[in-house]
């Protein structure tokens, strides 16, 4: 009971639990804001829409001693007769440090911007900046913001 | 002859109770195993609770070698969560990140787009012929969390499956000789 195998064990076992319980209750806020322009839509099967995105963020607090890279993406999200909810990223990033995670670009979208149907003519849409924070060991966790207000325009360009 | 006769008989018993001990202490280590995996499977709603990552398609958050952990609910699937799913006429699931959600407003079926974070392209190429979309019963389990590294040894013991049969040996040859 008190040879050193065991007492080694013991320790070693309190060490590791703590350093588990450590690294799942980290946690943090973040402030960001976002701009679009606007661009063209052009009709082949299923809408499709192309924009140039205004994005600016500060993700900085995000990063912790246990945080190995953000993944940000801006998706818009809409509702639609037949499905009651589209969300289609249009742009992502990895942001493997606090340095690189406060930025401004604008770049036109990455990822087509395609309906299922004809729906976007005039349509209404939030826009969502989303952050998922990848730790080094342990629990993902993810959250977002909405921006609502957005409109596409009423006929095709 | 008759003290040598039951010499004989009580060391043969000794051996008998011994081996059968062990036996069933290491029966008893396997099947605990067993009731820990199907607790797993129980509460985390997924069928493979526990993932290992093989490829380097979610670089750098997710290197090969990696251990994931899963959870299945019955939340809807969104975009931004990274969901391991299997396609049909492939064995070895895939972890990738949901990009476009389309959720139909009657059935509440959802057409779901992945892709890897560290591939040029979405998933498109990686689904069966003519698929365009991933459905609900594609979706094995959303990752929750990880361990890094931890997932070598499985990958080790799959890809040199001689290494299991030591491993196995030597942990069978370690709890026969123990004295406890």
């Amino acid at each position: 009971m008190h040879s050193f195998g065991y007492r080694a064990n013991a320790l070693l076992t309190f060490a590791v639990t703590i350093l588990a319980f450590m690294c799942a209750i980290c946690h943090s806020l973040i402030t960001s804001i976002l701009n679009i322009n606007w661009f063209q839509k052009q009709p082949h099967g299923n809408d499709e829409v192309s924009l140039t995105l205004n994005i600016t963020a500060d993700l900085q607090s995000l990063f912790t001693w246990n945080t190995k890279q953000v993944f940000a993406f801006v998706a818009p999200e809409y509702k639609t007769s037949k499905n009651s909810l589209n969300q289609v990223s249009l742009w992502d990033a990895i942001i493997p440090e606090k340095e690189h995670a406060k930025f401004w670009i604008q770049i036109s979208n990455k990822y087509r911007f395609i309906d299922q149907g004809h729906n976007l003519r005039g349509k209404d849409f939030n826009l969502t900046l989303h952050w998922h924070v990848m730790p080094k060991t342990g629990k993902m966790f993810a959250d977002k913001i909405v921006m609502s207000g957005y409109r596409l325009p009423d006929a095709y360009r | 002859m008759g003290w040598i006769g039951e010499t004989i008989d009580s060391i043969k018993s000794i051996q008998i109770r011994q081996l059968l001990t062990q036996a069933i202490s290491l029966g008893m280590i396997v099947t605990s195993a067993l009731i820990i995996w199907k607790a797993l499977m129980c509460v985390t709603g997924s069928e493979s609770p526990v993932v290992v990552v093989l490829s380097g398609s979610m670089e750098p958050g997710f290197k090969r070698g990696d251990i994931l952990f899963l959870h299945m609910s019955k939340d809807p699937i969104r975009a931004g969560e990274i969901v391991v799913f299997n396609v049909d006429g492939r064995d070895i699931p895939i972890v990738h990140r949901v990009i476009k959600v389309h959720e139909r407003e009657n059935t509440g079926e959802v057409d779901v787009l992945t892709k890897g974070d560290n591939n040029y392209g979405d998933d498109r190429l990686l689904y069966a012929q003519g698929q365009q979309w991933l459905h609900r019963h594609h979706i094995m389990g959303r990752a929750v969390g990880f361990l890094p590294y931890v997932g070598w040894v499985t990958i080790i013991m799959t890809e040199k499956p001689i290494i299991k049969y030591i491993l196995i040996g030597a942990l069978g040859l370690l709890v026969i000789t123990s004295k406890d």
